[in-house]
């Protein structure tokens, strides 16, 4: 398998798409809006039409054609190259050491066509990526367990012969699957991904798209609370008694929770359609979404440390998300989810898998230093207090009231977080929990950790506490407000287990 | 308290106050025509920025090269290195010798001019992927340098 390949030649029909696609879909709008506001221009227009387009759709494919007469690849004996470019060429050749990864990506067109864009992780993060569109699925597979095979006989030849044995060392086993959810699942999910960007989106879409509308939107928006329209809405509204305006209320903040919930409903149908996540020989592989499906394995060696998330209302059903922290976070945090929204008896196997316990109540949990809360309250209640005293003294008495009420809100806030944010050590793990109505823990690895640092600013320094930082690969750990001795005692602990193991020596 | 705590802390060279009193009077120098041209604008009379350039000198030349050289200090073992510095903000880093993943060692002109170096070690997190300890004897730096790489088996994963 050492000679040149080009992909796969249907990757020119999903180019031409999408090219194809971003270039008509303007020109629809551009046409149709001509055609409507004035038809004798439209007439004069009209013959070019087809020609034009004609001349776009070769223009566009003369350039899909080269690209994929001048873009070829090759699996060698100790690298992956790939040659590209029509007028200027790049070749980028990476050696299998620095190979972490192969995962294959399907986005809506290469899925409908059978294709895959194939990336080769090496961790150098984000765009420098070697990436491989399109091959077909079962190219795509073959390539994968080819140079993971090639990639495990370079830094790992045991684990190789041990594979060996069995018979097959290529062929990936399907392993066990370790967490999947199906659609009633899915659909209490997004039930609780209340969101509303989905105005937001609207809106933005039509300051985008305004020019393209065959009126004048804000015209037609004057237009409208000129004639009254609105104005007589709300005077209606002022004319119904107090049991129909607060119906009409109702009415709206129900329609509101309505659209949230389903635009929280459809997001996550998109993104976490059919998820599922296996243990296999070489790490976790996890499988979701509908329009893009995207196929991750993220080798168990690699996971620095665990992320598991609540929120207000899921917390009282019972619901947790789990992600990993990696050494490579290569797209963004939502890339590392293994079980966005599960029971705790289904996360605790999945962390077990990756080497980690999670902590129990009889972890020996410590909270900050009460002097650091009481700082924080002090100084966040300074302002609203200081104001609320004002505006008594001057008369606003309902001002005041209700600012010295923020200022209490913020007071209590602090006194829950002290009772609430925690941390804690065990022989392997440093573990923290923040947040105090949806509470996060971190959960590291002491032997992954890569440095220590304790900060303190001129006010900390007086009061003796202080912000203890770690070193993590790919996030990011820190406790702040502990006590100086605490935090002392916890960089000593956690410096001698670093110190004890090389970093080449940590497990792969 | 552990025994890493109240290790004395090593000072660094005291050519590397001499350095920053350097770097206080560069940094004095747009001020300085600042004030000549109030000075000659006469939008002012000449006491004004005459006293602000005074005071200005005497905290970037005098009074922060002491409190700085004053506030850093380093200790080494025979496996980690404490770095600590800062003179509002403490920052008080320990890195150990076996998560460095290289090391550098620099030196801008000025430093050259006093042979003291800055001695890099660069770690795979986030937080602190690498720490600085300036202001040592180039000498120095060298062999800590050599001192630290005999523990990185590897330089990269």
């Amino acid at each position: 398998m050492h000679e040149w390949l080009r992909v796969n030649p249907l990757s020119m029909a999903v180019q031409m798409l999408r090219t194809l696609g971003s270039a008509i879909v303007p020109a629809a709008f551009v046409i149709f809006g001509a055609g409507t506001q004035d038809s004798e221009k439209f007439a004069e227009i009209a013959p070019w039409i087809i020609p034009v387009l004609v001349v776009i759709i070769g223009v566009n494919l003369l350039g899909a054609w080269l690209g994929w007469v001048r873009l070829r690849y090759r699996v060698g004996e100790a690298d992956v190259r790939v040659e590209q470019g029509i007028l200027s060429r790049q070749a980028r050749s990476v050696p299998y050491e620095r190979i972490q990864d192969v995962s294959l990506e399907q986005k809506l067109i290469p899925r409908l066509l059978g294709l895959v864009e194939v990336k080769f992780e090496t961790g150098a993060g984000g765009k420098e990526e070697l990436k491989l569109s399109y091959v077909s699925e079962a190219e795509g597979e073959k390539l994968r367990e080819t140079v993971r095979a090639l990639v495990e006989g370079e830094t790992a030849a045991p684990a190789v012969a041990a594979a060996g044995e069995a018979g097959e060392p290529a062929a990936e086993p399907t392993g066990e699957t370790l967490f999947a959810m199906d659609t009633r699942r899915l659909f209490v999910f997004g039930l609780f991904n209340f969101s509303l960007v989905v105005f937001a989106v609207l809106i933005g879409a039509l300051q985008q798209f305004e020019f393209l509308l065959p009126f004048d939107l804000w015209d037609y928006l004057a237009d409208l609370f000129r004639q009254d329209t609105i104005a007589q809405a709300g005077d209606a509204l002022a004319g119904y008694t107090l049991v129909a305006q607060i119906a009409a209320i109702a009415y709206a903040v129900v329609a509101v929770v309505v659209v949230g919930m389903a635009s929280g409903v459809v997001r996550t149908f998109v993104q976490d359609w059919q998820f599922r996540l296996d243990r296999t020989a070489k790490g976790f592989r996890r499988r979701r979404g509908l329009l893009t499906r995207t196929d991750v394995v993220m080798p168990v060696h690699r996971v620095q440390a665990l992320v598991l998330k609540t929120g207000i209302i899921r917390r009282r059903f019972g619901w947790y998300g789990l992600s990993f922290i990696s050494l490579a976070q290569d797209a963004g945090s939502a890339n590392h989810d293994v079980a966005p929204f599960a029971k705790m008896e289904e996360i605790a196997p999945i962390a077990r898998e990756a080497g980690f316990t999670l902590p129990g109540e009889s972890a020996d949990w410590h909270r900050a230093s009460a002097d650091y809360y009481f700082d924080r309250a002090v100084l966040q209640a300074l302002v609203p207090g200081a104001a609320a005293m004002a505006a008594i003294v001057l008369g606003y008495t309902l001002v005041g009231l209700l600012l010295a009420a923020l200022a209490g809100v913020l007071v209590v806030g602090e006194y829950f977080l002290w009772r609430f944010v925690r941390h804690a050590l065990d022989p392997q793990q440093v573990m923290s929990r923040v947040g105090w109505l949806a509470p996060r823990w971190q959960i590291a690895n002491r032997v992954k950790l890569h440095s220590v640092e304790i900060a303190q600013g001129p006010l900390a320094r007086r009061r003796g506490y202080c912000t203890l930082r770690f070193g993590l690969a790919g996030g990011r750990l820190s406790f702040r407000g502990l006590s100086l001795d605490d935090a002392r005692a916890m960089r000593a602990a956690v410096l001698d287990s670093i110190a004890a193991v090389d970093f080449a020596h940590l497990p792969r | 308290m552990h025994l890493m705590d109240t290790e004395p802390l090593t000072k660094l060279d005291p050519s590397y106050s001499t350095v920053m009193r350097i770097e206080g009077v560069l940094a004095l120098i747009p001020l300085l025509i600042a004030g000549i041209a109030l000075y000659v604008a006469a939008e002012v009379p000449a006491w004004v920025p005459g006293i602000a350039l005074a005071i200005a000198a005497l905290v970037l030349v005098f009074y922060l090269p002491m409190k700085r050289y004053r506030s850093r200090g380093y200790h080494i073992s025979d496996d980690r290195l404490r770095v600590v510095k800062g003179v509002m903000f403490h920052a008080d880093t320990v890195v150990p010798f076996s998560r460095v993943q290289h090391l550098d060692v620099e030196q801008n002109p000025l430093e050259r001019m006093f042979g003291i170096a800055r001695l890099i070690l660069h770690t795979a997190g986030t937080h602190n992927a690498s720490v600085t300890l300036p202001g040592l004897a180039h000498d120095n730096a060298i062999t800590m340098r050599e001192a630290i790489r005999a523990h990185v088996k590897r330089e990269s994963l």
